[in-house]
C-alpha cells in the first residue's frame, strides 16, 4: 500500500519592532527575566492595549510580498485559553476578519518549481516564556514576560506540502523572503521564526484527508525536514500496523530524533473568540496598502533573476548572494560603486567569506565601498593580483581606502617597459644556466624566470608584460 | 446648622477659593462624618493619612494663590474600581483582597493632577456585577434613607458616601446602571457619560464595550465640574475618543426653553412603580411649564434589552476575568496537584457566586456551537437598540424616563432571584448597549421617604445639553439638596 | 435558528471548568435551573430579525489608534513581582509545568 503525505505549516514570525504590539516595552532578546514588562503586558487589572504602527507597516509589508490580498478592516479577536506564560486568560490575535488572505509562495525544489498557497497572515502577541530550572525552581517552574506581548505574524500555509524536503524548502524561502523584507530576522534557535506543522496521510489518490497531528518544536532548520518525516513515518507504521493516528499534539525530540506525545494531557480546545472589545477594527485605506505595494522592496528571486540577467553572474553564484540579505546588500553596494559585478561576486565569495569566518559582515572593517575600489584598482591595472589579495586581508581586519594605501605604499604596478626590461636583463644575467637550459627546450623555466622578475620588483611589475618582456628576450 | 461635609462640591470650592474654609476642615469632615456612619459600609478603605497630607499641601497651594483650579483640597472618593497607585484595589472581590495597584489610573492621575483629595475606596458589588452592592465580597453597603435596604449598585458605595456626605463626590462605574440606578436609589445625582468621553485605563474592567466611568455627586453643578475634570482623550485607551466635546459648566444655567423632550412609550408599561411613574410624570410636567417640548418617541427593542446586555456583558466578562489566575497577582490557593488544579480552586475560593454564575453564562455564550445563537444575535440586536437611539434623537434632543423601576428595595429581597434582580436594569441597559450618555437626578420621594430618580438621555457627546437639563430641573425643587437622617451603626 | 437546549448539570460543571472554575455540587445544583431561567428569557432574541443587521462589537466607530514604534521602560521589576504570590528569582513561580 502506498501513502502521501498532507502537510500544512503555520509559520509565526516575529516582527522587527522595538516595542511589543500592545505596549512600551522592549522586545530586546536575552534580558534577565521579567524587566521588559509593565501593567499592559502583564495582564494587570485595568490595562489596555495601543497597537503600534511599526508592527502593522511589517506585517503588511509580509502579506504584500506573499502576493496577498490585504484586507482594508480586519478586526481584534481574543482567544481565550488558560496557561501561566498567558498572562490575560486570553491572546489578543485575529480571528474572523484577518489582516491578509489569498497569498502564495514560489519554491524551488530539488531544482523544479512549486507553488504553495497561503491561506491567510495576522497578526496577534506572543505569550511569556515558563522556565523549568532545576537549580532555582526546583520543582516548581516560573514565568518569565520578556516575550510577552512581542508582535508576530502567524502565515497558514495551505495543506499542499508532500514531504519533508519540501517543508523546508518552504521554510528556507519564507524565512529568505522576511528577512529580505526587514520583518523577522529568521532565528529559529532564538525562537524569532516558529514552525508547526499539521502532518496527515492518506492513500495515494484519496481525496478525504487522514487524522493528523500538530507538530512543534522544531526549533532549528536541520531539523524541519527530519522532525516532518520522521512523523509521516511513524504514522504510516501505525496505520500498517492496523492502528488509528490519534489526534495530538508532538513535539520534536531534537536529541533522540523523534516525535512524542506532549505529557500535558489536553482537553478538547475551546478558544471562544470572540472581537476584542478593547480594540477598534484596524483600518487601512486603499491608498495606504497601495504605496505599501509600491514601496515594498526587491524580492531575493526577482533579484536572482536579475543578477543573472543584467550583471552576468552565474545561476550559482546568483543563489548564494541572494540567499542571505546582508551579503546581498553587500554586494549591491560595492556593485554602486564599481560596475564590474563578476568581479566583485568572486571576491565576496571566495575571499569575503574566507575571510569573515562566520562573523556577521558589518563586523568587519572592509566597507562595500572600499572592496569596490580594490575591484577598480584591479581591473584598471593599477595593482597586481597578489598586491589585491594582501591588501584585502590588510582592508578586512584593519580598514582603510585601498587607492590611499596604494599610493602610501607605493604599491602601483610597474607598467613602464623600459623599466621592466632592465629588471629581465639583470634577472637573466643573474640566471644564465636557466637562460641556457630554455633555449635547450626547457621552456617550462619561464615561470622560474617570471618569478625572480616579480620578486625583484618587489611584486609590482606587471606580470603581464614581464612575460612578454621574457619572451622577447628569451626568443 | 449645616456640618461642612453637607456642603455641595461646589460651594465647598468656591469656599477654598475665598479662602473661607480649608481643605484640611473639609477632609476632617468628611473622615469624621465616614467615622459616624462606618455601619453604611460605604467604605473598604479609609487613607485618612494620605487624604491628610494631600489636603495640608492643597492648603499651601491655596494660601500661596496657587490653586490649581476648582478641585484643589476637594475631598472626593474611589469605588474601589479604580487603580490607585501604592493603595489596596479590591473591586469587591477576594481575590484582589491584597492587591496594591502597582499604577495610578488615568482618571485617577487626572484628579491627583487636579489637586483633588482621595479619602479612600468606596464599597461596590464584585467585580461591579450586582445592582444592589450585596454581592460585594466585604458585605454589603446599606441605604442612607433606610439602612435595611439596598443602596443600589453596583457603585453602591459610592452613592451612599456622597448622599451622607463622608465624601464632597465620587466616581463611579456604569456598565448597565452602576452609576445612574444606586444614585436614584440614593437621592443623588449620577452621570454614566459617552462611551469614549472618559478613559478606562486602569479601570477594572467588567465587559469593555459598555463600561464607563462617571460622577456621582451632590447636585448637577458638581456633576458638570466633576465630568469636566475626568473628561478628555486618554492615548492609552484605544476607545477612548479623540473629540473635544462641549463642555458640561458652560451654559448650565441656560434653561430648556424650545428643547425637545421624548418620552419612551415603552418605558411607561407595566412593572413601574405607581409612584415612580407618579414622579417622572411630575417630572415631565415641570419640563413641560420651563418651556420644553415633550414629545412621545419609541425604542421599539426595549423588550429585547435585558436579554442582550447580560449575554454581552457576560460574554466579556468571562474573558476580562480570566486574568485572575493566582500566576501574577491576587489570591493563590495551590493544593499541590499542578497548575490546572491551582486555577481551579484559586478561582473557586476567589471569586463569590454572582461573578461565578455569570463568567459560566458569558463562557457557554462564547463557546463552540452556542456562539452564533447566543453572542453573535446579541450583537445584532445592539444594532438594533442603537438605531432606534438614533430614530429617537431624530425626534427629541433627550429622552426623560425613570432610573429604575422601583425606589431601594429590602435588602435580600431579591438575592434568590438574579433574573428578577437583571429585569430591574430595564431602563438603563439601552443606554450602555448605544453608548450615549445618561444622567439620574432625584425627582421625588416616595411615600415611605425613599428616593426616586429621573433618567434624562441624550445622544453622544451631549453631556453639556444633559447637565443643562438636569441643572433646569434642580433649580425648580429642593430633592437635591435633601440629605437623608444620619444612619448611625 | 433557534435556541440552543438549557445546559443541564453536567453541562454546568464542563463550562466552568472551561472557565477553570470547580463548583461545589451545591453550586452547580443551585446554578443549573438559575442559568435555565436566564437563557430562556434569552431565547427572547429569538423574536427579533437580524437579517442583514451587522453585529456591533465595539461602542466606537473611529479606527484603531496607532502609537509609534518607541520603547520605553514599563514598571520597575519590584514593583511588577510585588503582587506575585510566589516569587521564584525574578520571576512568577507556578506549579512544574509539563510539556
Ligand atoms: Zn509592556
Amino acid at each position: 500500500m502506498s501513502f502521501e503525505a498532507v502537510i500544512g505549516l503555520e509559520v509565526h514570525a516575529q516582527l522587527l519592532t522595538r516595542s511589543k504590539l500592545f505596549c512600551g516595552c522592549a522586545t530586546a532578546f536575552g534580558a534577565s527575566p521579567n524587566v521588559h514588562t509593565c501593567e499592559v503586558c502583564l495582564g494587570m487589572p485595568g490595562a489596555l492595549p495601543v497597537l503600534n504602527r511599526e508592527a502593522v507597516t511589517l506585517a503588511v509589508r509580509a502579506a504584500l510580498a506573499l502576493d496577498c490580498t490585504v484586507h482594508e478592516r480586519s478586526q481584534w479577536a481574543r482567544k481565550n485559553y488558560f496557561y501561566p506564560d498567558l498572562p490575560k486568560g486570553y491572546q489578543i490575535s485575529q480571528f474572523d476578519r484577518p489582516l491578509a488572505t489569498h497569498g502564495h509562495l514560489d519554491l524551488e525544489v530539488e531544482g523544479s518549481a512549486r507553488t504553495i498557497d497561503i491561506l491567510r497572515i495576522h497578526m496577534e502577541e506572543d505569550a511569556g516564556k515558563n522556565v523549568h530550572d532545576d537549580v532555582l525552581a526546583g520543582s516548581r517552574s516560573y514565568v518569565d514576560f520578556n516575550r510577552g506581548g512581542v508582535p508576530l505574524i502567524e502565515i497558514v500555509g495551505a495543506p499542499q506540502i508532500r514531504s519533508g524536503a519540501e517543508a523546508a524548502a518552504y521554510m528556507r524561502e519564507l524565512r529568505r523572503t522576511l528577512r529580505f523584507l526587514d520583518v523577522c530576522d529568521g532565528n529559529l534557535e532564538e525562537g524569532s521564526l516558529r514552525c508547526d506543522a499539521n502532518v496527515s496521510i492518506r492513500k495515494v489518490g484519496a481525496t478525504t484527508l487522514g487524522t493528523r497531528t500538530e507538530l512543534k518544536n522544531i526549533n532549528s532548520f536541520r531539523f524541519v525536514a527530519a522532525a516532518i518525516d520522521f512523523e509521516i513515518h511513524r504514522q504510516i507504521a501505525v496505520v500498517e500496523a492496523g492502528d488509528a493516528v490519534v489526534q495530538e499534539t508532538r513535539l520534536w525530540d531534537a536529541q533522540a530524533k523523534v516525535t512524542r506525545a506532549m505529557r500535558s494531557k489536553e482537553e478538547a480546545h475551546d478558544y471562544r473568540y470572540f472581537p476584542d472589545p478593547d480594540l477598534p477594527d484596524l483600518v487601512l485605506t486603499a491608498a495606504a496598502i497601495h504605496s505599501a505595494r509600491a514601496t515594498l522592496p526587491e524580492l531575493p528571486a526577482a533579484k536572482k533573476e536579475r543578477f543573472v540577467d543584467a550583471l552576468g553572474l552565474t545561476a550559482y553564484d546568483a543563489a548564494l548572494l541572494t540567499e542571505e540579505p546582508e551579503l546581498c546588500r553587500f554586494f549591491e553596494a560595492a556593485v554602486a560603486g564599481h560596475k564590474n559585478a563578476k568581479g566583485i561576486a568572486n571576491w565576496i565569495l571566495n575571499e569575503l567569506l574566507r575571510e569573515a569566518r562566520g562573523q556577521p559582515l558589518a563586523a568587519l572593517k572592509l566597507t562595500p565601498e572600499s572592496l569596490a575600489e580594490l575591484v577598480r584598482l584591479i581591473d584598471d591595472g593599477t595593482i597586481s593580483g597578489k598586491i589585491a589579495k594582501d591588501l584585502f586581508a590588510e582592508l578586512v581586519t584593519a580598514g582603510g581606502a585601498p587607492a590611499a594605501l596604494v599610493k602610501e605604499r607605493g604599491l602601483a604596478q610597474l607598467v613602464d617597459t623600459a623599466g621592466i626590461e632592465a629588471t629581465v636583463d639583470a634577472v637573466l644575467a643573474a640566471n644564465a644556466g636557466s637562460v641556457a637550459a630554455y633555449r635547450a627546450g626547457k621552456t617550462n623555466i619561464l615561470g622560474f624566470l617570471v618569478g625572480q622578475v616579480m620578486k625583484a620588483s618587489g611584486g609590482k611589475a606587471n606580470p603581464k608584460i614581464v612575460n612578454e618582456v621574457l619572451r622577447r628576450r628569451l626568443g | 446648622m449645616t456640618a461642612l461635609c453637607d456642603l455641595s462640591l461646589t460651594a465647598l470650592s468656591r469656599a477654598l477659593a475665598r479662602g473661607e474654609h480649608e481643605s484640611s476642615a473639609a477632609t476632617e469632615a468628611c473622615l469624621a462624618r465616614a467615622a459616624d456612619t462606618k455601619g453604611l459600609g460605604a467604605y473598604l478603605l479609609i487613607d485618612a493619612e494620605g487624604a491628610r497630607r494631600q489636603a495640608a499641601a492643597a492648603d499651601l497651594r491655596c494660601r500661596a494663590g496657587q490653586r490649581l483650579g476648582p478641585l484643589d483640597g476637594v475631598p472626593l472618593a474611589l469605588k474601589d474600581i479604580f487603580l490607585t497607585a501604592g493603595l489596596k484595589t479590591t473591586c469587591g472581590s477576594r481575590i484582589l483582597e491584597d492587591f496594591v495597584a502597582p499604577y495610578d489610573a488615568t482618571v485617577v492621575r487626572r484628579l491627583k493632577d487636579a489637586g483633588a483629595v482621595v479619602l479612600g475606596k468606596l464599597s461596590m458589588d464584585e467585580f461591579a456585577m450586582g445592582s444592589s452592592n450585596e454581592h460585594c465580597a466585604f458585605g454589603p453597603a446599606k441605604n442612607p434613607w433606610d439602612p435595611t435596604r439596598v443602596p443600589g449598585g453596583s457603585s453602591g458605595g459610592s452613592a451612599v458616601a456622597v448622599a451622607s456626605g463622608s465624601a464632597f463626590a465620587a466616581l463611579g462605574t456604569d456598565t448597565g446602571g452602576s452609576i445612574r440606578q444606586p444614585a436614584a436609589l440614593c437621592g443623588v445625582v449620577g452621570l454614566k457619560p459617552t462611551y469614549g468621553r472618559v478613559s478606562r485605563y486602569g479601570v477594572i474592567a467588567f465587559a469593555s464595550s459598555l463600561d464607563q466611568v462617571g460622577p456621582i455627586t451632590k447636585d448637577v453643578s458638581d456633576c458638570a465640574l466633576l465630568l469636566e475634570t475626568i473628561a478628555g482623550h486618554d492615548p492609552k485607551d484605544s476607545t477612548s475618543a479623540p473629540v473635544l466635546a462641549a463642555s458640561a459648566t458652560e451654559g448650565l444655567e441656560a434653561g430648556v426653553k424650545g428643547l425637545k423632550l421624548g418620552v419612551p412609550k415603552e418605558y411607561f408599561v407595566a412593572g413601574i412603580d405607581p409612584e415612580v411613574r407618579t414622579a417622572v410624570e411630575r417630572a415631565i410636567a415641570t419640563y413641560a411649564g420651563l418651556g420644553a417640548d415633550i414629545v412621545e418617541v419609541s425604542l421599539p427593542h426595549t423588550e429585547y434589552a435585558i436579554a442582550t446586555y447580560y449575554l454581552i456583558a457576560t460574554a466579556e466578562a468571562s474573558s476580562n476575568l480570566a486574568r485572575y489566575d493566582g500566576v501574577r497577582f491576587g489570591l493563590r490557593r495551590d493544593p499541590g496537584r499542578g497548575v490546572r488544579d491551582m486555577y481551579l480552586q484559586t478561582r473557586a475560593r476567589g471569586f463569590g457566586p454572582e461573578v461565578k454564575r455569570r463568567i459560566v453564562l458569558g463562557t457557554y455564550v462564547l463557546s463552540a456551537g452556542y456562539y452564533e445563537a447566543y453572542y453573535d444575535r446579541a450583537q445584532k440586536v445592539r444594532t438594533l437598540i442603537r438605531r432606534d437611539f438614533a430614530a429617537a434623537f431624530a425626534k427629541a434632543d433627550l429622552l426623560v424616563t425613570p432610573t429604575s423601576p422601583t425606589p431601594a428595595f429590602r435588602l435580600g429581597a431579591r438575592l434568590a432571584d438574579p433574573l428578577q434582580m437583571y429585569l430591574a436594569d430595564i431602563f438603563t441597559v439601552g443606554c450602555n448597549l448605544a453608548g450615549i450618555p445618561g444622567l439620574s437626578l432625584p425627582c421625588g420621594f416616595a411615600n415611605d421617604g425613599m428616593p426616586i430618580g429621573l433618567q434624562l438621555l441624550g445622544p453622544a457627546w451631549s453631556e453639556a445639553t444633559l447637565t443643562r437639563a438636569g441643572r433646569a430641573y434642580e433649580r425648580e425643587h429642593d430633592w437635591s439638596r435633601r440629605r437623608p437622617p444620619l444612619a448611625r451603626p | 435558528m433557534t435556541t440552543p437546549k438549557p445546559p443541564v448539570q453536567a453541562e454546568v460543571l464542563r463550562i466552568a471548568a472551561l472557565a477553570r472554575l470547580v463548583l461545589s455540587d451545591a453550586e452547580a445544583e443551585a446554578m443549573t435551573p438559575e442559568l435555565a431561567e436566564i437563557l430562556a428569557h434569552v431565547a427572547k432574541l429569538e423574536e427579533v430579525d437580524v437579517t442583514g443587521v451587522e453585529a456591533t462589537a465595539h461602542a466606537v466607530g473611529f479606527a484603531t489608534p496607532l502609537r509609534d514604534d518607541v520603547s520605553r521602560p514599563g514598571l520597575d521589576l519590584e514593583r511588577a513581582l510585588a503582587n506575585a504570590p510566589e516569587r521564584i528569582g525574578d520571576g512568577f513561580g507556578v506549579p512544574k509545568i509539563l510539556e
